[in-house]
């Protein structure tokens, strides 16, 4: 807790309807684990529709990491394996028995536990996945080890939960998930805070972590940001990263020794009547969630937050790293004039529109609208102001363009991932999608590199 | 509104594929983005989006080259009347002014987005709203008493050969409108250079040479106040003479984040580097001028904030955006000193470094790819 990282570059998009702090149940009926989430995964399916699974029965794993197992988060049978185009699995969907019976895999001595015995246990039960590595934003591998753990104990995104409300009663288990993270790295586990939003003894009590304090706008509450300034990452490093709830699964475990994959959700966005936080299971469906609780207009359901959430339908799944749902009015509409008139409500980050000039608080409600056509590059030193790295951004998105491994490698793609971007394309007068660009860019690498 | 909404909806499906009139989709399309901004949505990574674009940047950066225009339109006025010694008001100037600039300006534009759409369709891309402001930069600069046809050759060269055989707007190596000044200047030297073509119907008895004329050939007689300069009341091209007008434009694109600052600044703390080592050499009067007077005289002022300014063509990371507008300033004020030949030497200096900037980048991209290789072998060595 000695020095605060100050984060000066960013941009809080300042969105109406923030959750209440309220937590009520939810009592979905279905739930999802949707194989898309899992950057690099190649899904083989291990049950059927119709049969019985219990919260830790092994849906299916990874065809080229057979040891990483997905499993169900409740109860129940196996209502849909839903597949897409060239039979790419999408979701598989589990009707929940509300008895939420779970396979015992056995109570752990968290002191004397050994690490082969943690990623055992952790791979058997299908909590593993929680963990992710730096670079690529994959899976954790199971077989190495990192240099160093990152938990980002607050978000910044707009309209994102909070954690401290989240966490709330729950230390033990969380020093408990903590203890077990520990095991894992032969560095530390940096356990990272906001200077002002934080202030639950949850985590400011945490022990055997190192707990690091920030400060600024979105995205100093990234990850990438925190290993930026703590351990940066070289070429052939790896970094874990998980989130606060993942921590509490995993700290249930090897307490309880069941798969206990309870989540709080954020009902979050303009178009929410009545937004507030939800408790449930890793991949509950919205729909009771949303139904009679938004307004009438056409709207965009998002799993996670509006930088970098997935779009799901109005009866669709959570996605399994999400803690968050947004639902905001669609924009496809025309307006007129729309480029050339004052408006005095439109959001832009630059200065263009006196909006920024005369309501610099104003809470905005946004649509979906792209707000132009798309460009080539024009337009520089904007993305610099939002993007808090040692990196050139245009210059590293050009090399991914033109997929360039030298030049990517060269110029920093190990530290990043795609939601970092994510401001860079909102501001981006050029209409670009940039994450989906380094987002391809990332997954080049890991093939190139593998 | 909602009849041209509809009526805009009954005629699109002519101009899309296998309509009769598809060959005009991107003129169609140019309108139509022109009236209303699409209601297309965002369909991969985020979901919001910043209400700005490019129209909407080159409409900022429209706004801020009005304020040295109208005063260009009154000193084109202002110039003529004083060279026959007549004295008229504000407002005969201004409009005397007005009708002498505009047909420069209605040709601009009808040659180049006439290019423009042709190649918006060849390409089959929307057209590119660069040269919304490029047609408003070309008659700025240019002499009030430029030929018509040659402003047309002169826009045509730069659209096609600075422009669009590098792959259109975003992707030119130097500033279309300074091509189109240095087309001019190059092609037609007596049209575009001497004492005779600054002053729109000048009256023959009357000596029209720009202060920066007579500074080259050693007169600094009659040499105007640096408040005259500052505020522009001499013989020069259309809109660059105003300083103080030009600075108005200043405030307008940094505040509003479109222009960018650090080139701005780093130009004139360039030159008046520049102008103050020759201070300290002082061979000749030339080289004894006050350095301030270089920022205020002729297009200096004009050229850092409008031209050296352009995202496209200048250095494109923070480091370099100094280095090349520090070099800008100091090689303008180097070519107007001792190039016998130039009076001017900012259109060259830009150019110039336009040409260098990526090499610029290069260098600022290394050093910042080597600290990196540097972090990775302090690991190693470990």
């Amino acid at each position: 807790m000695s020095t605060t990282f100050k984060i000066k570059k960013g941009l809080d998009i300042k969105l109406l309807g923030t959750a209440e702090k309220t937590v009520v149940d939810l009592g979905a009926k279905k739930f999802a684990i949707k194989p898309p989430d899992f950057a690099g995964c190649f899904p083989k399916v291990l049950v059927q529709e119709g049969d019985e699974v219990k919260a830790g029965t092994q849906l299916f794993y990874d065809k080229y990491r057979d040891n990483i197992r997905f499993t169900s988060p409740v109860s129940g049978k196996v209502d849909v394996i839903k597949r897409g185009a060239k039979r790419k699995l999408l979701e598989i969907v589990i009707d929940s028995d509300d008895k939420n019976v779970a396979i015992d895999f056995g109570k752990s001595d968290i002191n004397t536990i050994k690490k082969n015995e943690v990623v055992d246990k952790m791979l058997s039960s299908g909590i593993w996945p929680l963990l992710r590595q730096r670079p690529y934003s994959t899976i954790a591998d199971p077989n190495s080890t990192p240099k160093s753990i990152f938990i980002a104990a607050y978000d910044t995104a707009p309209l994102a939960p909070d954690y401290d409300l989240i966490v709330h009663d729950n230390g033990d288990e969380f020093q408990a998930g903590l203890d077990i993270l520990t095991k894992l790295t032969k560095g530390k586990v940096h356990l990272n805070v906001d200077a002002k939003k934080t202030t639950s003894k949850v985590f400011l009590n945490s022990k055997n972590v190192q707990i690091n304090t920030f400060s600024g706008p979105h995205p100093s509450g990234n990850v990438s940001v925190h290993i930026s300034k703590l351990d940066p990452i070289n070429k052939g490093e790896i970094i874990w990263y998980l989130y606060p709830q993942d921590v509490l699964t995993i700290g249930r475990l090897f307490l309880t020794g069941k798969y206990d994959s309870t989540r709080i959700f954020a009902l979050t966005g303009s178009e929410v009547l009545k937004p507030k936080y939800f408790k449930s299971h890793v991949g509950a469906s919205i729909k009771k969630m949303v139904t009679k609780n938004v307004s009438k207009n056409d709207n965009r359901f998002i799993s996670g937050n509006v930088l970098t959430g997935e779009k799901i339908d109005k009866d669709g799944y959570l996605g399994f790293y999400d803690s968050m749902v947004t639902v905001i009015p669609e924009g496809n509409h025309f307006e007129f004039f729309g480029w050339i008139l004052p408006n005095l409500n439109k959001f832009s980050f630059s200065g263009t529109f006196p909006s920024k000039w005369l309501k610099p608080k104003k809470k905005y409600k946004l649509d979906t609208n792209l707000h132009g056509g798309v460009r080539a590059y024009v337009m520089t030193g904007q993305f610099e102001k939002v993007f808090p790295f040692d990196i050139y951004p245009m210059q590293l998105i050009k090399a991914v363009l033109v997929e360039d491994i030298d030049m990517m490698e060269n110029m920093g793609i190990y530290e990043i991932d795609h939601e970092d971007f994510a401001l860079c394309e909102v501001i981006d007068t050029s209409k670009t999608e940039i994450q989906s660009i380094i987002r391809k860019g990332l997954d080049l690498m890991r093939i190139e590199m593998s | 509104m909602k009849v041209l909404r509809k009526f805009i909806d009954k005629q699109k499906p002519h101009f899309e594929n296998g309509g009769k009139l598809e060959k005009f989709y991107s003129a169609f399309d140019a309108i139509e983005t022109l009236l209303y901004v699409p209601d297309k949505v965002t369909t991969a990574g985020s979901h919001i989006r910043d209400a700005i674009d490019m129209k909407r940047t080159m409409i900022t950066v429209f706004i801020s080259l009005i304020p040295a225009l109208i005063f260009g339109m009154w000193n084109v006025g202002y110039q003529h009347f004083l060279s026959y010694g007549e004295s008229v008001d504000n407002m005969t100037m201004l409009i005397y002014g007005f009708f002498k600039v505009l047909p420069l300006i209605v040709v601009t534009y009808a040659v180049g987005l006439g290019l423009e759409l042709v190649f918006a369709q060849i390409r089959n891309h929307e057209v590119n709203e660069g040269f919304f402001v490029t047609g408003l930069l070309i008659p700025m600069i240019v002499p009030p008493e430029t030929p018509l046809w040659q402003i047309a050759i002169a826009v045509a060269f730069s659209v096609i050969f600075a422009k669009e055989v590098f792959g259109g707007s975003g992707m030119n190596i130097v500033n279309p409108a300074l091509t189109a000044r240095a087309f001019l200047f190059f092609a037609y030297p007596a049209d575009m250079s001497g004492d005779k073509v600054w002053i729109a119907d000048m009256a023959d008895t009357y000596s029209g040479a720009t202060p920066l004329g007579n500074a080259l050939v050693g007169n600094f007689e009659n040499f105007p106040s640096k408040m005259e300069l500052f505020l522009g009341t001499i013989p020069g091209s259309v809109a660059e003479t105003s300083t103080l007008m030009v600075l108005i434009g200043a405030i307008i694109l940094i505040a509003t984040g479109v222009g960018n600052w650090r080139i701005m600044l780093s130009v004139f703390v360039g030159g008046y580097l520049m102008g103050s080592l020759f201070n300290l050499w002082g061979l000749n009067e030339y080289m004894m001028l006050d350095p301030l007077n270089h920022l205020v005289l002729g297009s200096f002022a004009f050229g850092a904030v409008f031209m050296a300014t352009d995202p496209v063509s200048a250095s494109q990371t923070t480091k370099g955006m100094f280095i090349y507008g520090f070099l800008i300033g100091m090689i303008a004020v180097l070519i107007r000193v001792f190039n016998p030949a130039y009076p001017e030497g900012m259109m060259l200096a830009i150019l110039l470094m336009n040409v260098f900037a990526p090499l610029i980048d290069h260098y600022v991209i290394e050093g910042n790819i080597n600290k990196r290789l540097k972090r990775l072998k302090a690991v190693i060595s470990n």
